[in-house]
């Protein structure tokens, strides 16, 4: 009898790591991007539509590119973790408005506080589609040559700032 | 009104689900013949709750009711009316539903076929039946409810993804859940076998036909997912290694080894246990695929949205049904005395090589899957596992099935004379052979790959033509078995050409098209007339426009778009594509960039329409083996017999 509960005991294995897979998060993918130059574009300003950024401006320093929306519930979550940040002036934030009215998204940085240095607007996703935006929000680290580090899927916890994003962040100012 | 009616609907479902499990189940244990009885009645019973249930929610799709939280998530009043439909069956709540409808009709076909068969086996059947319909819609009701309302209701919906804004999108699901939920029934015969201990061949005959039936649903099934990705995603593949796709493979190929093991168990006797195990592990794995699909432990594009209670409730449905089969078979597979004996050549030894290979293969495409979730479970990191890993080990494997094709049938059970089966083969192997070493030359470039392709395809063919020859020389009488075999076998053959061709020869590329700019690909000349704007019902596109010559004839004008859903501004690419018997142009739209022009993407693949003619011809040579008198009038006579 023992050689047929071996089925059962693989099957027992299996729904253990089923159970421990459901608590992960699968949409942690490395990104194909990782180690090549961040795209490049030239988008106007959310503070001020006169005026166009490009990453090539920030060729030098490293910096963060957090791609967000004002219909994106998940970014309010990260908001307070984004805003902490900035407070601490550790590595500036460069926000991407991903797909939305200027108006709505300049609504929720009066209301909830803005943690960008600038923001830029990707009306019509473009620009986000270069990045592989495929779910807001999300976050790239790029360092002071342009090349994207590191790529963030979902609401950045303090948890992954600390433990996989500043430890980066400090590494590549050196 | 009507959506609390389908709400209703499914409640009552649920109790008469329990009624039609409990009590047949308890009756066959007791011998008590009136509740044995109930089994039919509550089943039908049960299947018109569900149909009514999935008839209100279809309602509420047509007319609007956008004061229907699913509705309003995903349809939209400008949804043409076949798609709102469609849409019923959209969502993860919906689609639940439609799996529910699919099993309710499955045990509402064996109550109509089942005649034949002795009371405590259809009770028992049913029972089982009855068990997996209730989690199903316990599941529903408790963390899935597809009725749930919206108040005040909204202005508008949110529209249905673009991807399955497509015929081939109304068809697909349904199909493929034939063929998923299909196996149910071998699993509750399976099943009904174990409970009561006998494990004979009149149990392996009377799965036969509902196994092949569901396993040809489910070829057709999967061939319409990898032709719906190949002409819907835009980037001309037809097979992603997708966790999706695979959870629909995984139990394609162990419901291939079971047609295969269940035709020994049915003719020798032999592999009793292992049959019964394959029925479980043919169902468990389209459970598992529902999980992996509706769970969103692995992401993919075909899941929906992730709700942890959820994904908890499938994982403890799948463990109490797969684990407590399991367990029963443990208990009940020892008993189960071994079969006739059969020699190291024989018949019996090439189907157990077959199946061997064929669970290797789940087996392999199971970890590929799951290696992401392990490495991340442990702390390991977190990978994606890609088509090369699954390329790398399915070729090795496949091979030797292919060649197997070949041999089995032609082998005589029991015992097989090597020199006999080397003597009507060996011809027919140099001919594949020669024929595939050159015939890639006249192609272009001579790859071994391509020869490998060639030859196993060319001797499947070959072999099938040497067994229908060697058969209609003793007898011409009908055996729907045997072509039907012979049919899926060739349609084997004529998807390995087409699997051959389209990854060796095809040729893309990627332009930059300003108007009247042209391409040349492979004898076929595209001249881009520019993009348009053209309006759908729910969406904006930009139409482009390419003539299509060849020297100097022209072939075809094709209209790639690009458009964008209103409702939920996601841009989307329709691609445009002349089929052909021995090749498809293929061209989709990219980005526009400025002045007209727009990047373009082109292929010529050849012979890619074999893939999907090859499983359309292995789906009907399933259906073909169904209609074998064998499996009604014989099987009555021997019960009349008996009794």
């Amino acid at each position: 009898m023992k050689r047929f509960l071996i089925p059962l005991a693989i099957f027992l294995v299996l729904v253990g790591f089923l159970a421990i897979g459901l608590k992960l998060d699968p949409r942690e993918v490395p990104s194909p991007l990782i180690g090549k130059p961040a795209a490049d574009f030239k988008l106007a300003l959310l503070s001020d539509p006169a005026k166009q950024l490009s990453p090539a401006d920030l060729r030098g320093k490293v910096w963060l590119l957090n791609v967000w929306a004002s219909w994106c519930v998940s970014c309010r979550q990260e908001h307070p973790v984004l805003l902490d940040l900035s407070r601490q002036g550790i590595v500036p934030i460069y926000g991407m408005d991903y797909k939305d009215q200027p108006g709505d998204a300049q609504a929720v940085l009066n209301q909830y506080g803005n943690p960008y240095v600038e923001t830029v607007v990707d009306l019509d996703g473009r620009a986000g589609i270069n990045y592989g935006v495929y779910g807001v929000p999300e976050t790239y680290v790029i360092d002071k040559n342009g090349i994207i580090r590191y790529k963030f899927t979902g609401p950045v916890t303090p948890e992954s700032l600390y433990k996989k994003i500043l430890p980066l962040v400090k590494e590549l100012q050196k | 009104m009507i959506p609390e009616l389908g709400q209703f609907s499914l409640i009552l479902a649920l109790l008469l689900a329990l009624v039609q499990s409990i009590l047949p189940l308890a009756g066959a244990a007791r011998n008590i013949p009136a509740w044995m009885s109930v089994a039919r009645p509550a089943a039908r019973a049960q299947f018109l709750f569900v149909a009514i249930a999935f008839g209100c929610l279809a309602y509420s799709f047509l007319t609007n009711d956008f004061s229907v939280l699913n509705v309003t998530q995903h349809s939209f009043s400008r949804l043409p009316p076949i798609y709102r439909f469609a849409a019923t069956w959209g969502s993860h709540e919906g689609s639940l539903l439609l799996w529910t409808l699919i099993l309710g009709l499955w045990t509402m076909a064996v109550t109509l076929f089942s005649r034949h068969l002795p009371d405590d086996m259809v009770a028992r059947v049913i029972g089982v039946m009855g068990l997996v319909s209730f989690g199903l819609l316990l599941f529903m009701i408790t963390t899935s409810n597809p009725f749930v309302r919206m108040l005040p209701a909204a202005m508008d919906g949110s529209d249905l993804n673009p991807m399955l804004q497509d015929p081939g999108m109304v068809a697909h699901p349904p199909i493929l859940y034939m063929g998923y939920v299909g196996f149910s029934v071998a699993f509750a015969f399976a099943m009904a076998a174990l409970i009561s201990g006998k494990l004979d061949a009149s149990w392996a005959r009377w799965s036969r036909p509902w196994t092949t039936a569901a396993w040809a649903f489910l070829t057709l099934g999967i061939m319409m997912g990898s032709w719906w990705a190949y002409y819907e995603l835009g980037w001309g593949g037809w097979w992603f290694w997708d966790p999706t796709e695979n959870a629909s493979l995984m139990p394609w190929l162990v419901g291939t080894a079971l047609i295969h093991s269940l035709a020994v168990t049915e003719k020798r006797g032999s592999f009793k246990a292992w049959t019964v195990f394959l029925a479980i592990g043919a169902f468990s794995l389209s459970l598992l695929g529902t999980f992996l699909v509706r769970s969103g432990v692995l992401s993919s594009v075909h899941s929906f949205a992730t709700d942890p209670a959820r994904g908890l409730f499938i994982l403890a449905f799948l463990a109490v049904v797969i684990g407590g089969s399991l367990l029963l078979f443990a208990f009940r597979a020892s008993q189960v005395g071994l079969g006739g004996r059969f020699a190291l050549v024989s018949r019996e030894s090439f189907l157990m090589a077959n199946n061997i290979l064929l669970l290797t293969a789940t087996g392999s495409v199971l970890l590929g899957t799951l290696y992401p979730l392990f490495l991340d479970a442990l702390d390991l990191g977190k990978i994606s596992v890609g088509p090369p890993y699954f390329n790398a080990v399915f070729v090795p494997l496949v091979t030797p099935l292919l060649f197997l094709i070949g041999v089995g049938p032609l082998a005589r059970w029991k015992q097989a004379k090597v020199p006999e089966l080397a003597s009507r083969l060996k011809w027919g192997f140099a001919a594949s052979l020669i024929v595939a070493l050159l015939l890639p030359l006249t192609l272009g470039a001579w790859k071994p790959l391509v020869s490998l392709g060639y030859l196993l395809a060319l001797w499947i063919v070959v072999t099938v033509a040497i067994g229908v020859q060697g058969r209609l020389r003793t007898t011409t009488a009908w055996s729907a078995n045997f072509y039907g075999m012979n049919l899926a076998h060739l349609g084997v053959a004529v998807t390995v050409i087409g699997i051959t061709m389209v990854s060796s020869y095809e040729t893309e590329r990627n332009v930059r098209m300003n108007e009247g700019d042209t391409v040349t690909l492979k004898n076929y000349t595209f001249i881009f007339k520019g993009a348009k704007d053209h309006d759908g019902p729910n969406y904006q596109a930009s139409r482009g426009t390419l003539e299509v010559s060849r020297n100097g004839r022209h072939v075809t004008t094709l209209y790639p778009e690009k458009r964008t859903y209103l409702a939920s501004g996601m841009p989307f690419t329709e691609s445009a594509i002349d089929y052909g018997f021995t090749r498809d142009l293929y061209v989709a739209l990219g980005e526009p960039l400025g002045g007209g022009a727009w990047s373009v993407r082109l292929f010529h693949k050849p012979f890619v329409v074999w893939i999907w003619i090859g499983a359309v011809l292995m789906a009907m040579g399933g259906v073909l083996a169904i209609t074998d008198r064998r499996y009604r009038i014989t099987s009555r006579k021997k019960e009349r017999g008996a009794a």
